[in-house]
């Protein structure tokens, strides 16, 4: 006999007296009634608490916000599906210092290697729960391949106020299952030693949030 | 239902590996007590770690409602478990990934080592896992001459040290941070000899220590938190990146989940995945959760298998009031508040799985007629704290009951000559049975203050109560009974007899004379 057709053998075997299947009562908050604004502050307050950088700008002035967050970084990367718009006040090729962008697409894989040497990355958002300081990403094009927003040292996530939500089950609703997905709530972080946090182990020791209202 | 259902074994399949203590309960915590190095840290760590879970429970108005769903689920998983892992199975494969079943810890590893030798490996990175720790598949690989590296902080400080893990989540909780720099400089290669015991620093010494081999690995080997059945997806959380490192970067993914890990649907995760964080580490969210379903062409590895492993997990499905420890999703919140393990720390118990949870877990995976693993079931004062904190509402206390009462039933068809326990039992029998019986052993009290002495204390016992005096005194007994006392102080002019046990017993006399 198989393994499998043993153990499920085992299985109905120890379900032998037939338990019964409990309803699952779902009286937890499914929703809430926070407007925009709470949840936008809420969020922001559990990311700082997680020792993420915050910056909640208009739309038109995330070029703006961007240039200044990436003037230090030599290297970037965005996912093809970015949209350009936002990276349009970066500084033109021909001008000094301007950092080179690397689009990472189904076309043009990065190899770890170069993912290494990049020094930041920029990606949009699918969803983010205020209340635990939740963002998701999904693999969409705005989004990317999971290795770009974990290789590099930085991460830059992009943000729509209109993608947060209040509770876990409202991004639950949004998000598709079998999508390859990564939710990051702030910085690599590890408690073990002593409990003590320290931000920044393997992942991205620095988290940067632009909320664009 | 169905017509395999006849020939089916009707004796349970225990479980192997690293499940089983190699010492009873008592003689190994005897000696961790004893450990004042080990005291103090864990002291430290589970009151941290106790304050920060009530806070963010707090927080939440709907966190009763949220357990309810959490055991509710649990318990529709168990009985449900078949059809589930049929349906994870299909939905897994259909989506690229390849599903084995491991019937225990040999087979389960043998599977792995078969895996990673398809590739032509001799090294894996690891993500912290209960179920690879509990089959011992480090040390099986090792045999096999594959390396496997450790990538969780603690799991690496633990196998730097070549120590064990003695805590659920928080595995090198008994080390303080002057311990693990030690351990950095002893052990790692290319660490910095101005290496202060700062967290941070230790933090980014790991860091070094572990990048080129997750940016070179080519297989990873990973648990998995939860596996949705009508999905086919697998999750994992943790805090550092280490996990999301060994998920996305090699070609080879192979992830080895008890069966008893599923959850029905997709939707579910959203109760487990707020009563985890805040039950384990008392965060409202983990830093990171990766999941994926099979393969994704061009994102993540597209070598992507699951191992199904059972190793004593029918054996406990089939125990009736044993099997909602089988809902356990590996939180620690009962470890932290238990004030056994507070001060015996996760060695003592041996088995994988320490604490409370594992105090019921171990027992009923390996058979509480496992020689060791019997005395687990006592490792417990009975408090209910672990009840009370357990966010799938596993009734630890109750289930302790019942494997004492399991243990001491197989223990009585064993013993011929009556104990020391018997005897005591039945002495108390008779001594109140009767009053009369109870008045003439009280008037021994004042023996016992002859043999505490001047001090009052009575420091050690002969034989079975010996055991209580091991670590703790008695306070000698008092010159006199209450009822002597009573007798005393009220006599026979309140007519209040002083004597109530003579009086039934003279009751009890015209009873008999009735009849």
């Amino acid at each position: 006999m198989s393994a499998r057709e043993d153990i499920l053998d085992r299985i109905k075997a120890a379900l032998r007296d037939a338990p019964a299947t409990p309803d699952i009562p779902r009286n937890y908050r499914l929703a809430t009634d926070k407007t925009a604004g709470q949840r936008l502050e809420q969020l922001v307050d559990r990311l700082v608490d997680y020792k993420a950088n915050v910056f909640v700008v208009p739309a038109a002035e995330v070029p703006a916000k961007l240039a200044e967050l990436l003037a230090g970084s030599a290297k970037i990367v965005v996912p093809h599906g970015l949209p350009r718009e936002w990276l349009s006040g970066l500084p033109g090729k021909d001008d000094a210092g301007s950092p080179a962008v690397e689009v990472d697409s189904p076309e043009r894989r990065l190899t770890v290697a170069e993912l290494d040497a990049v020094d930041a990355v920029v990606t949009g958002a699918a969803v983010a729960v205020s209340e635990t300081g939740t963002i998701m990403l999904d693999g969409s094009p705005s989004q990317g391949r999971r290795i770009i927003s974990l290789v590099p040292d930085r991460h830059i996530c992009v943000l729509r106020a209109d993608d947060v939500v209040e509770v876990l089950p409202e991004a639950v609703a949004r998000l598709d299952a079998t999508a390859p997905q990564t939710w990051i709530s702030g910085p690599s972080a590890t408690s073990d030693i002593e409990l003590e946090r320290v931000e920044g182990v393997h992942g991205p020791r620095t988290l940067d949030v632009v909320i664009l209202t | 239902m169905s017509g395999t259902f006849l020939g089916m074994p009707a004796l349970p399949v225990y479980g192997h590996g690293n499940l089983n203590a190699t010492e009873p309960f008592p003689k190994a915590a005897h000696r961790e007590l004893g450990n004042a190095q080990l005291r103090a840290n864990l002291g430290h760590a589970t009151r941290t770690i106790r304050d920060k879970r009530l806070h963010v429970v707090s927080e939440l108005p709907d966190w009763e409602d949220m357990r309810d769903a959490g055991s509710a689920i649990k318990n529709a998983t168990m009985a449900n478990l078949p059809a589930l892992l049929e349906q994870f199975e299909a939905n897994f494969t259909a989506r690229g990934g390849i599903i084995h079943w491991a019937r225990d810890a040999q087979e389960a590893n043998q599977v792995v080592t078969e895996l990673i030798q398809a590739t032509g490996e001799t090294e894996v990175v690891k993500v912290k896992s209960m179920a690879t720790q509990e089959i011992g598949l480090n040390e099986y690989l090792q045999e096999q001459g594959i390396a496997a590296f450790e990538t969780d902080l603690a799991e690496l400080i633990v196998q730097l040290d070549r120590d064990l893990p003695s805590h659920i989540l928080v595995p090198a909780i008994h080390k303080n941070r002057s311990q693990i720099r030690e351990i950095f400089l002893r052990e790692m290669e290319d660490v910095d000899p101005e290496l202060t015991n700062e967290p941070a620093r230790l933090a980014e010494a790991a860091r070094r220590h572990l990048r080129r081999k997750f940016l070179t690995a080519k297989v990873a080997v990973s648990g998995a938190n939860f596996g949705l059945a009508d999905t086919g997806t697998l999750a994992v959380v943790e805090s550092e990146g280490n996990g999301r490192m060994c998920l996305t970067l090699p070609e080879t993914l192979i992830t080895v989940m008890g069966i008893e890990k599923l959850l029905p649907s997709w939707r579910d995760l959203e109760v487990f995945m707020q009563l985890l964080p805040r039950s384990s580490t008392g965060e409202r969210m983990n830093p990171y959760t990766s999941l994926w379903t099979g393969t994704t062409p061009g994102d993540g590895p597209q070598n992507v298998h699951l191992v199904l492993l059972d190793n004593g997990r029918t054996a406990a499905l089939a125990d009736e009031l044993g099997r909602t420890a089988l809902n356990c999703i590996r939180c620690s919140a009962c470890m932290n508040v238990c004030p056994v393990y507070e001060r015996t720390g996760g060695h003592a118990y041996g088995s994988t799985y320490p604490g409370p949870i594992g105090a019921i877990l171990s027992p009923l995976m390996t058979g509480i007629k496992s020689e060791e693993n019997n005395s687990l079931p006592y490792a417990s004062s009975l408090c209910g704290a672990c009840f009370d904190a357990c966010p799938v509402k596993i009734n630890i206390p109750e289930i302790l009951v019942h494997l004492r009462g399991v243990d001491v039933d197989s223990q009585r068809s064993k013993v011929k000559v009556p104990s020391q326990m018997d005897l005591m039992m039945k002495g108390a029998e008779w001594a109140f049975s009767d009053g009369a019986h109870l008045n003439l052993l009280e008037k021994g009290l004042p023996v016992g203050r002859l043999a505490a002495g001047r001090d009052k204390v009575i420091k050690k016992l002969p034989g079975l109560a010996g055991k209580w005096t091991q670590s703790r005194d008695i306070p000698a007994p008092p010159g006199q009974s209450f009822r002597q006392w009573w007798a005393k102080e009220h006599g026979a002019a309140d007519g209040v007899e002083p004597s109530v046990g003579d009086q039934q017993s003279e009751g009890k006399q015209s009873e008999g004379e009735q009849a």
